[in-house]
């Protein structure tokens, strides 16, 4: 399945693109995403560690499963206030 | 009140819209742009945000605080874009009948938007250099979001 990703602030500006598009088997988790969306796009490797996952504007851990109808969206540590 | 716009913040429309007959006490807090961290200088600041879960984010954290303490109103606003020195970047007012509670509840409220709420702020430095402020730490999340 193919999953369009939002992409904030430092990875939003890393990757060049506010949406990139990820393709993932099915039944895969936030884990995989965050692995493969580093590997398809190299700039973000700095962030690889600290970048977090938020499915239907919910913060998802590593083993969420991801469906073709979810929100994701991936982004730093937020700074805001 | 609960707002995130680019537009100026008017502190008294967040002041009103938290006063109340109900209220024997008001706490605003203001965050602004500071000119130096330690030894850096900055020159202005840009904030973006992810619309959509930082107001969900905010409506939930504004509920947590009236089921935590007997509030009357809380209000949020956040601005976003670019912000010069001084500017105001975020106004968080609170009510309650007593002064305990509204002080109480205006800190964890700012202490919690800042661990949680996806917005972010970059830093344009007197140097030239620019740089996303993020912590390297993962944000402290609500229980039921732990997995």
């Amino acid at each position: 399945m193919k999953i369009a990703v939002q992409l904030f602030a430092a990875a939003c500006e890393l990757a060049g693109k506010s949406t990139v598009s990820v393709d993932l088997p099915e039944s895969a988790t936030v884990a995989d995403l965050r692995n493969q969306l580093v590997e398809q796009t190299p700039n973000l490797k700095p962030l690889a560690e600290i970048l977090l996952v938020a499915v239907n504007n919910q913060y998802a851990g590593d083993s969420q499963v991801l469906t073709l109808t979810d929100t994701i969206a991936c982004f730093p540590p937020v700074s805001g206030g | 009140m609960l707002s995130i716009s680019c537009n100026p913040i008017d502190i008294n429309n967040v002041t009103d819209a938290v006063r109340d007959l109900r209220a024997g006490a008001v706490v605003l807090f203001l965050g602004t742009v500071r000119e130096f961290t330690g030894d850096v200088q900055t020159l202005s600041l840009d904030y973006e945000a992810f619309e959509d879960m930082a107001l969900v984010s905010l409506t939930g954290i504004m509920a947590d605080a009236s089921s935590r303490w007997p509030l009357v109103k809380t209000a949020v606003v956040h601005r976003t874009g670019p912000l010069e020195l001084g500017e105001i970047a975020i106004a968080v007012a609170v009510s309650a009948a007593h002064r305990g509670p509204a002080f109480e509840a205006g800190q964890w409220m700012m202490d919690t938007i800042k661990q949680q709420t996806p917005i972010w702020k970059k830093e344009i430095y007197a140097d030239g250099r620019t740089e996303w402020v993020h912590p390297d730490a993962a944000p402290s999340l609500p229980e039921e979001d732990r997995q």
